[in-house]
């Protein structure tokens, strides 16, 4: 049995906390995903779309991320207490041109 | 930032949904800021918000808490909570973290504003469920290393051409799981009413030290959930190279239509 309903599966319409749902799922989600509404607040796209950036760029590839000089999740215990990063694999490199891409429009003034 | 100084608080918005529907719960619903969660409606559509304290939830203060992974982990989760709360009593476009407005004046002119493409959205998730499949590779040991029964030692060419056949042989395990995955995911999809690729999860994110070759969302009709759980079932089993993990149902997170006032997130093509 090569699925693993323990790690991902939250209980079914079960009004418990979804405590158990891994974090990264998360993320991609209330981060990257879902609706974008104009809020008064200026607190808003572009600092989140900094952290979103930043996010993809964990995503795409950590060594990535540290080549851009960021390095905030450094510091990070849910980061760093695993293995230090892997080798870049094929679909890394081209994962990287892509986080460069995505870059671009957030420095610019 | 001048609003900040003259105001205490700011509405901090979780989804819109359709009707002005308190989620039943025996507990206090509280959101990010622990506040009491509540609803501003106009009628036709409805947003779930909360007051949270500007000196929390300013733009400054949100903007350094929210790079700060324990604390970004606590706002975002309490924010998936409230959605999942709502969710689980009708249908539920999720707002992106960190929309924020002054007051709810701002909030019911974005839903007068917005109506006609938030109701559009949320009928295009009625009774349907956002699941997610993450495929990993299998490391196959084998592909590894040479062959370990030569125990002889071996000329420096042999063990060239040892070393060349397994490096191949590797890359032909990672393209044959590439394969599968792809397949898996258009088997998933005959069951799914829309699909989504995130990009696949580093190892440090994703938490498992296997290479992740697929992350799909899959919007599912509710009741087609338990065909396409099986489906999961049957595709681990169909490959063994691959190992899939199920996650859900999710409130519908990475289905959402858009226009001008609801702005669609831009997006690496799937």
């Amino acid at each position: 049995m090569t699925v693993d309903p323990d790690r991902g599966r939250a209980p079914q319409h079960s009004a418990a906390p979804s405590q158990s749902t891994n974090l990264g799922d998360i993320l991609e989600r209330v981060l990257d995903r879902g609706l974008v509404i104009v809020g008064d607040i200026r607190i808003s796209l572009l600092d989140i779309e900094l952290l979103t950036v930043k996010l993809r760029l964990l995503i795409a590839s950590v060594d990535t991320a540290q080549q851009l000089g960021i390095d905030w999740w450094r510091h990070d215990p849910w980061l760093t207490n695993q293995q230090p990063p892997a080798p870049l694999e094929e679909g890394d490199r081209i994962q990287q041109i892509g986080a460069r891409a995505e870059r671009v429009p957030v420095e610019r003034p | 930032m001048t609003s900040e100084s003259t105001m205490d608080t700011a509405v901090w918005v979780y989804a819109v949904c359709a009707e002005d529907l308190p989620p039943s719960t025996e507990e206090r619903l509280t959101g990010v800021d622990g506040e009491d969660v509540r609803m501003v409606t106009t009628g036709a559509v409805t947003a779930v918000v909360g007051s949270v304290r500007l000196d929390r939830f300013g733009e400054e203060t949100l903007r350094r808490r929210l790079n700060d992974l324990d604390q970004l982990e606590e706002i975002a989760r309490a924010h998936h909570r409230i959605i999942e709360f709502v969710g689980h009593a009708q249908p539920v476009l999720p707002a992106r973290l960190a929309t924020v407005y002054a007051d709810d004046s701002g909030v019911v002119a974005m839903l007068e504003r917005g109506r006609e493409s938030l109701e559009s959205a949320l009928a295009s998730v009625t009774g349907r469920e956002e699941w997610g499949v993450k495929i990993y590779r299998r490391s196959d040991p084998s592909a590894d290393s040479p062959s370990s029964s030569e125990s002889a030692p071996i000329s420096g060419r042999e063990y060239l051409r040892l070393r060349k056949a397994a490096v191949t042989a590797k890359q032909a395990t990672i393209e044959s799981a590439m394969r599968a995955a792809e397949e898996a995911h258009r088997m998933l999809a005959t069951v799914a009413v829309d699909v989504r690729q995130h990009r696949p999860q580093h190892k440090q994110l994703s938490g498992d030290p296997r290479p992740m070759v697929l992350n799909g969302a899959y919007l599912v009709e509710q009741e087609r959930a338990a065909d396409f759980i099986r489906t999961v079932d049957e595709l681990a089993s169909q490959y063994p190279q691959l190992a899939l993990t199920l996650t859900g149902p999710w409130p519908p997170y990475s289905f959402q239509a858009g226009d001008a006032v609801i702005q669609h997130i831009t997006q690496e093509p799937a």
